[in-house]
This record gives structure tokens, sequence and C-alpha cells, in this order.
């Protein structure tokens, strides 16, 4: 249920059970208090999250469509911004359709329309995130677990490569260590925390044990981990830096809990080995289910990051890095990536949605982005609306549109409106249809 | 023979590039043949100029490139018999799902070069990028027979998921080198650590040191041993592995003296 237009209410307003989508903890039992249109007050929500709320009806937001003239923007009409973005996007012969992770997998679907119409390439944040994760869990499989299920049952937790207590704020106290679950009746007091990181982290702060590995030889460690839990004998004294003795306690706990648990982070999927770190975690929770249940679990950073992997999974077979140009799904991360194709110079034409590459790809990619049309649909300026020739406003999933996002365990959520868009689009999906519906026009 | 004219920024996908679609066709026919820059379907003849004559058959069909080619991706794919000499450089995907014939490049291949190769041989006279002789993504079983000689160096992964056949690196390859390899022959003239990552069987062998995963372990010292059909000189230290994975078989031999 949806609250209309509480800008005409006078009084206060209290919505409960909001969404908040920016990490992939998807946590959806925020309070909001919100007073003539404008959020004033955000409970339960991490400082994150609480920020999101109060910026989403704050003055920063980008309310118009902008189209770069002679190097600086002017405000546009919205049918002439969408007019231009479509020309931009029939025009290329390599457009790329990129971002996706912070909006709704309805936009996401109408996007990879447009990739398959135009020929086009689509790859999401995931291309420049837990990639190696996706191609580590094609390649070995994911014994995996909903969150639910860690809540209520796991009594080992740990975190590798991670500091959830920084980017996952709400993680430890909603889903995996601190709260009451049906078989950890004691919270905290059930379950064991452990941490694996090359730096003692806040969240290594709090942990039972932190077991520090020297940076870059996960694989080594995670490899003996392996040996040791199938009983093989290694021989190295240390491995890593963490000694054998470290290491047998750390198999013997694995091997003894009842339910254990391992969230890996980009330490694990973006250090070196990358992939194949991410593939030795995976066996290592494998052949642990000889001994106990063992479940692995990446920890996905944004709202919907996760739902764009399912989209495009369901749509095109591939969940991230497709290309279209020949008419037909074609999927090869190295090509086919972000990254790639920028710093090759490929593409000619990008739209971006829900993610800000202009802030966090490289520089020589960046560079790419600047040389080429660029179309931004977003909630405010970032470095990636600086780039570009036309900025079109978006609004923010589950709170100015509804829509679904899949939460970092691929359990779908629905998230609501609860106020009125600020910018004068309804939604992301509303604006990619318009672009869709003009490049079909365009194409006759 | 085929000369380069230009090459498209947005790269150029020519699986036609091959002696097995040449064979038989007029230097016309050839000019016409389908190629994507991007999305748009685009001309051969736009790109080379073409010159000469095809063979009848695709064994006695000779293709030669004169220039580089970085942008070309997917040349030679599939190609069953014949040979394509490049004289400089090629893009991705270089002799990718080849069942036979030659391939030399004078200058160096991109990524993906000899992706599942089936048989025949693969020569580059420079370097190669990553993923040198691999699987397609998703598979894992790699390239099944055929021969590649870099004699330049090699990235990441060079015969990830080998499963047959011979690569050979001459100067040195990157990180993970025969990562999850099934059978066949990797030599690297050296090579960076984790050789042979979760491989279950076959032989690598480097010759010179290098840092091996705690999961190999040493069994023997061999002087001058035949490997996969290869005598090697010298003396070299046999490894087992991958041991973190079950029922591995796989050797590195790691040269010593």
């Amino acid at each position: 249920m949806s609250l209309q237009a509480p800008e005409r209410l006078e009084e206060r307003v209290v919505v409960r059970d909001v969404g908040c989508t920016v990490c992939g903890c998807l946590c959806d039992d925020i309070e909001l208090e919100i007073e003539g249109g404008r959020i004033v007050q955000v409970r339960h929500a991490c400082a994150m999250g609480t920020a999101k709320f109060l910026h989403a009806t704050g003055d920063s937001r980008l309310r118009h469509a902008l189209i770069r003239e002679d190097g600086s923007f002017r405000r546009a009409e919205l049918q002439e911004a969408l007019d231009r973005a479509a020309e931009i996007l029939v025009d290329a012969s390599r457009p790329l359709l990129f971002g996706w992770s912070e909006t709704s997998c309805e936009a996401l679907r109408v996007g990879i329309k447009i990739a398959e119409e135009i020929g086009g390439l689509i790859d999401n944040c995931s291309s420049i995130c837990h990639s190696p994760s996706i191609l580590a869990l094609q390649s070995t499989g994911l014994p995996a677990c909903t969150l639910g299920e860690v809540k209520n049952r796991a009594d080992l937790v740990i975190y590798w490569g991670a500091n959830p207590l920084a980017s996952h704020p709400r993680h430890l106290s909603r889903y995996s260590t601190f709260p009451r679950g049906y078989f950890r009746e004691r919270g905290k007091s059930d379950r064991t925390l452990v941490v694996v990181d090359v730096r003692r982290s806040e969240t290594a702060r709090i942990a039972d044990r932190f077991i520090q590995v020297k940076p870059n030889s996960d694989y080594e460690v995670l490899t003996v981990l392996r040996m040791l839990v199938r009983e093989i004998k290694v021989k190295a004294e240390r491995t890593g830096g963490v000694s054998m003795e470290e290491l047998k306690e750390l198999a013997e706990m694995m091997k003894s809990c009842s339910f254990g648990v391992l969230f890996f982070g980009l330490g694990l999927a973006s250090s070196s080995g990358k992939s194949w770190n991410v593939s030795a975690a995976i066996k290592l929770a494998a052949d642990l289910n000889e001994h106990t249940k063992f479940a692995v679990l990446p920890m996905r950073g944004h709202c919907n990051v996760a739902g764009t992997n399912q989209v495009l999974g369901w749509q095109t077979g591939f969940p991230y890095a497709v290309d279209f140009s020949r008419g037909y799904a074609w999927y090869s991360p190295g090509e086919t990536s972000v990254v790639d194709l920028l710093a090759r110079g490929e593409v000619d034409a990008m739209l971006v949605i829900g993610a800000d590459p202009g802030a966090h790809l490289p520089r020589k990619a960046v560079e790419r982005m600047a040389e080429i049309p660029l179309i931004a649909i977003d909630i405010s300026h970032t470095p990636t609306t600086m780039l570009a020739d036309v900025v079109l406003p978006g609004a923010v999933v589950g709170l100015e549109s509804a829509g679904t996002c899949y939460r970092m365990d691929d359990v779908p959520v629905h998230v609501r409106q609860v106020i009125s868009p600020a910018s004068e689009v309804p939604s992301d999906e509303w604006v990619l249809e318009q672009i869709y519906r003009r490049i079909r026009r365009l194409r006759g | 023979m085929l000369e380069p004219v230009s090459q498209p920024e947005c790269g150029l996908v020519a699986e036609v590039v091959s002696c097995d679609v040449f064979a038989g066709r007029s230097r016309k026919e050839i000019e016409e043949l389908e190629v994507y820059a991007g999305n748009r379907r685009r001309k051969l003849g736009d790109f080379f100029s073409v010159s000469g004559s095809a063979a009848d058959s695709p064994e006695e069909t000779r293709i030669v490139i004169a220039g580089s080619v970085e942008r070309t991706k997917w040349i030679g794919r599939g190609m069953s018999a014949g040979e394509i000499v490049v004289e400089g450089s090629t893009g991705m995907y270089t002799g990718a799902w080849m069942k036979g014939g030659r391939i030399v490049v004078k200058g160096s291949v991109d990524s993906f070069a000899g992706m599942m190769m089936d048989g025949g041989e693969l020569v580059v006279q420079g370097d190669a990028g990553d993923y040198l002789g691999c699987a397609y993504r998703g598979e894992w079983r790699g390239m099944r027979g055929g021969s590649i000689v870099v004699h330049g160096n090699a990235g990441s992964e060079a015969g990830h998921c080998l499963s047959g056949g011979r690569v050979t690196v001459k100067g040195r390859a990157e990180s993970f080198a025969g990562v999850r390899m099934h059978s066949g022959l990797l030599v690297l003239g050296s090579a960076e650590r984790r050789v042979g990552a979760q491989m279950t069987g076959g032989s690598i062998v480097v010759l010179a040191e290098t840092e091996l995963l705690p999961s190999f372990e040493l069994i023997e010292r061999v002087t001058s041993p035949e490997i996969e059909g290869v005598r090697f000189e010298g003396v070299f230290e046999v490894y087992a592995g991958d041991l973190a994975e079950r029922n591995a078989k796989g050797r590195v031999y790691v040269k010593v003296e």
C-alpha cells in the first residue's frame, strides 16, 4: 500500500516498514516521519540509509532534464532530452548500457529490451565488484543459503575480506551475529564470530577470533584449510602469515559447528587470485558439507546488484557483460565487460543508470566516457552526470517509485512508493520505456 | 593476401578470415564476406584490400595478412586446414575452436587465443594476452588437442582447464598458469606463483624456479625425463598435485639444474 502525495498533508505522517535501497542488506523495517512532503525523521536505518532518506527530499536533487550545449548544461524539456537520448543510442555502433544496481528489476527489464533492440551491450556494477565471485560460482557452484537461515541456525559466522560494520552496518545486528534466532535463542551468546582479513578492521575488533593473513595470500590459506578439513598432511609451518596451529583450530571449528556460514567481501574477490580465491572458498564450504552444514555467501554491495544478475540471468542466460551486437546474447567478461570495453575505446555511446562509473572506474575508462556521447539517469549530480551530454532525472526506487530489488542472498523484496517523486518523472522504468518507444519509432 | 586498410575503433568481428571460408571463393566473393563492426554488418572488403586467389580446398589455401590487426577478433575461428600468416599482431580469440591447419602470428595475440582448440598449430612470435588456450566462459574442459607455441610472454591463466594438446610459453607466464588443468602438457619458460592451482591431471614443466602452492608435494628428482612424449634435458624436481583436489594426478616438473 502506498501513501500518495503526502505533501498535501499538513500533519506529520509516520510510515512503517519502508525498504531501504542502499546496500545489499535491503532492510525493510525502516520508519519514516514525513512532514509537508519532506522526510524529517528516519528510524531503524544505519547512517548510510539515513543519509539517503534525508537526501531524497533535500535540496540537492536533480529535478529536471539537462542537455549539454557548448560545454555547459541548459535546462531542457523532458521530451527533448528523451528524443536526444534515443537518437544517441540509435546512432551508435557499439552502445553500452551500464549501471542498474540502484534501480528496480522492472527498470532493468526495459533496459535489456533496449539493449536487444539497438544491438548494444548491457553490463552492471557487478562487473567491477563481485564479477570474480560470479565467475567462480559459474565454474564451481555455490552452496548458498538465505539470511533467514543464518539468523535462525548459524552458530559459526565467518567474515572473510569483509568489514560489514562499515560496508553493511546492520548485517551483524539484523541477520548474522546478534539477532535471536529460532535455534539461536540467546543471539550472540549462541554464535562464534570469526573475521579473516589483512588488517584489524572494526568488525575484527568485535570478533571472537581474528585471523590476520598477509595481503594477497588468501588463496594459499584457503588451500591449506581445504587440505586440513580433508585431513591431508600439510608440510608448511606457516601459510600467508598464519601459523599451522591457528589454521588447524579454525578448520576444527568449521568441522564441529552445527551450521556455519562464510561471508566473503571484495577483500577476497578482488585481491590477487580473484575468482580462484572465491572458488577455493566455495570448495572449502562444499568439502565441509561432508561434516556439517556449511554455506557461503558474497557480501553484495548495492541494494539491487544481486537483482541485476538475476534479471539478466533469466532474460539472456548470462548474469552481466552481455553483448547483443550480433542479435543474440554473447557473454565474455574481459571482452564485453565495462572497464575492458571503455579502456580499449570500443564503446561509442553510453547510458548510465543507478551507478556512478565516473567516480569509480579507472582513469582510462573514464577518459573514454568523456569522449563519447553519454546519457545519465540519476537522482542527483554525480561525477558521471558532470561528463554527460544528456542528463535525465530519476526517481528513488523504494521511496518515490515501487519495484522489486534482490537482497544479497538473492531473495526478492518488493519495495513500495512512499512519497511523490521530487523530479518530473514517475520512475526510472518510465524514463527507459519512453526512450525505448522513441528508439522503436526511429528504427521504423 | 589481405592488406588492412582501416580498423574500426569499435573492433571488428571477422571469423570469416579462415582458410575453410576462403577456399573456392573468388576475390570478389571474399571481399563480400560479412563482418561485424559493433552492431553494423559490413563487408570484409571495407577493411581489407584483397589480392591473389584462393585455392579450391582449405588445405591448399594460404592467407597472408600484411600488417597489424589488433582490433580484429576471431581470426581463424574453427579452421580445419590451410595456413594463415599474420605479419603483425591480432585481436582476441585468434585460432579459437581451431581443428587443424596452422596460424602464424609474427606480432602478438590478445586474450583468449587458441580458446577451445581441438587440433592444428598456433605459433605466436610475440606475446599472448590472458587466457591463452583456455576454456570458454562456463566450460570446465578447455583445449583438447593441437599445439600452441608463444615465443614471448603470456598473461594470466595460460592453459586454463587444459584437457589435452600442448601449450608452450617460452617466456614468462603470469599467475595461475595451468589452473584447473585436466590433461595435456603445459611448458613454461618461467612462471609466476600458483602454477597448476586446482589441477587434477596432465603435466606442467617450468624451466626455472617458481613458487608452488602448499598443496604440491615433492615426490622425486629426475634427470632428462620424457614427459607426455617430449624429452627435456636437465634435472627436474617432480611435484604431485593439486592435493587440495580429489583424486588429483597432476605433475609439476620444476627445472633445478
